[in-house]
């Protein structure tokens, strides 16, 4: 059967996932929390860095107040994601409400791979819902199961995921813009790791992508970055220039 | 965690994801926001991959994950299918944290 290559990857960035999905629900566990709480954060925080961060801090005796605080930071960037993703998806304020739930690191980066509207649609439904339903079965069975999988550290799952987004950014990075707005995003990262709290520094890597805007221009990036409205790669530069 | 704690962040959770969808929607129309929202990936992500290879409890940690990522780095500048990406980092960060 053959099987779409945006969708094959969204399954593919949806197992990893899963994998850590075991990983937070034995956390979860460990640290007292019940079947039932457990799945309510996965289920409806949806935001693997957050619910680590929250769990972690119950865990080790902090209060709840620096449980929400550390997980609200790791969650902010996904307002950021929102805002990319608005300018792709279309649909009904019900789709679209449902789509924000899904708006995370993985949909965003597999739906801005991709150099077409249908497309990038397709990759973000399909890494949203992959990782929404694999993290969540995941989590249950870490619940229920304990490690029966083990620490993904030991696979190496955890670096699977940056290389995986290294693959997702390579399109944009093909660009000078895409490449200005990495180089800044790392460099702001690389200054800000050592003192920021988690989950800051990404957040305030979105100045590069103000910097590589204001650098090269509305224009150079339309020409260049937008997903275009069809599948054969003609610019969106109509509809771009009209609003 | 109580209910009060889990329900406050996931609250919290989606109203950031919400925001972004919807509070930005009439910027979102302008030929600006709309680069703005083609280079913010390329920017977040970088800094995500940064902190997600070289990160550690507070500052910097080197370890196997570097050599596993610049594999997997590696593969994807050449090009390879996107298993092929994550199988190798995983594996090249597993090996080595093996030795």
């Amino acid at each position: 059967m053959r099987v779409n290559r945006v969708v094959r990857n969204g399954v593919i960035i949806g197992l990893a996932t899963g994998v850590f999905g075991v990983a937070f629900g034995v956390l979860a566990s460990t640290a007292g929390l019940s079947l039932a709480k457990t799945m309510a954060l996965s289920l409806l925080v949806f935001t693997g860095a957050s619910q680590f961060a929250a769990v972690s801090v119950i865990a080790a005796g902090g209060n709840p107040l620096a449980a929400v605080g550390s997980a609200l930071v790791l969650a902010a960037r996904n307002a950021f994601y929102g805002l990319t993703m608005s300018t792709i998806l279309r649909g009904s304020f019900a789709t679209r409400a449902l789509a924000a739930q899904l708006t995370i690191d993985e949909s965003t980066a597999l739906a801005t791979a991709q150099d077409n509207r249908r497309d990038a649609t397709l990759g973000f439904w399909s890494a949203g819902i992959s990782v929404f339903v694999l993290w969540n079965l995941g989590t249950l069975l870490g619940v229920i199961g304990g490690g029966l999988i083990g620490d993904p550290e030991t696979l190496g799952i955890d670096a699977a995921f940056p290389a995986g987004f290294i693959a997702l950014m390579m399109p944009a990075l093909r660009t000078a813009p895409g490449r200005a707005a990495a180089v800044a995003g790392t460099v702001i990262c690389l200054v800000t790791l050592p003192w920021a709290p988690p989950g800051v520094p990404v957040i305030l890597a979105a100045g590069g992508a103000v910097l590589a805007l204001a650098h090269y221009g509305t224009a150079a990036v339309e020409t260049t970055m937008m997903v275009a409205d069809q599948p054969d790669g003609t610019r969106d530069l109509a509809e771009a220039s009209e609003s | 965690m109580t209910w009060a704690t889990i329900l406050v962040i996931a609250a919290g959770a989606y109203a950031f994801k919400f925001a972004g969808m919807f509070g930005l929607g009439r910027l979102a129309e302008s030929r600006q926001a709309r680069a703005l929202g083609a280079l913010l990936p390329p920017a977040m992500l970088a800094a995500l991959v940064t902190q997600q290879t070289i990160g550690g409890e507070s500052g910097f940690e080197f370890d196997a994950r570097l050599v596993g990522v610049a594999a997997g780095g590696l593969a994807a500048w050449r090009g390879l299918p996107f298993w092929v990406v994550v199988v190798v980092a995983a594996a090249v960060t597993g090996t080595v944290r093996m030795l």
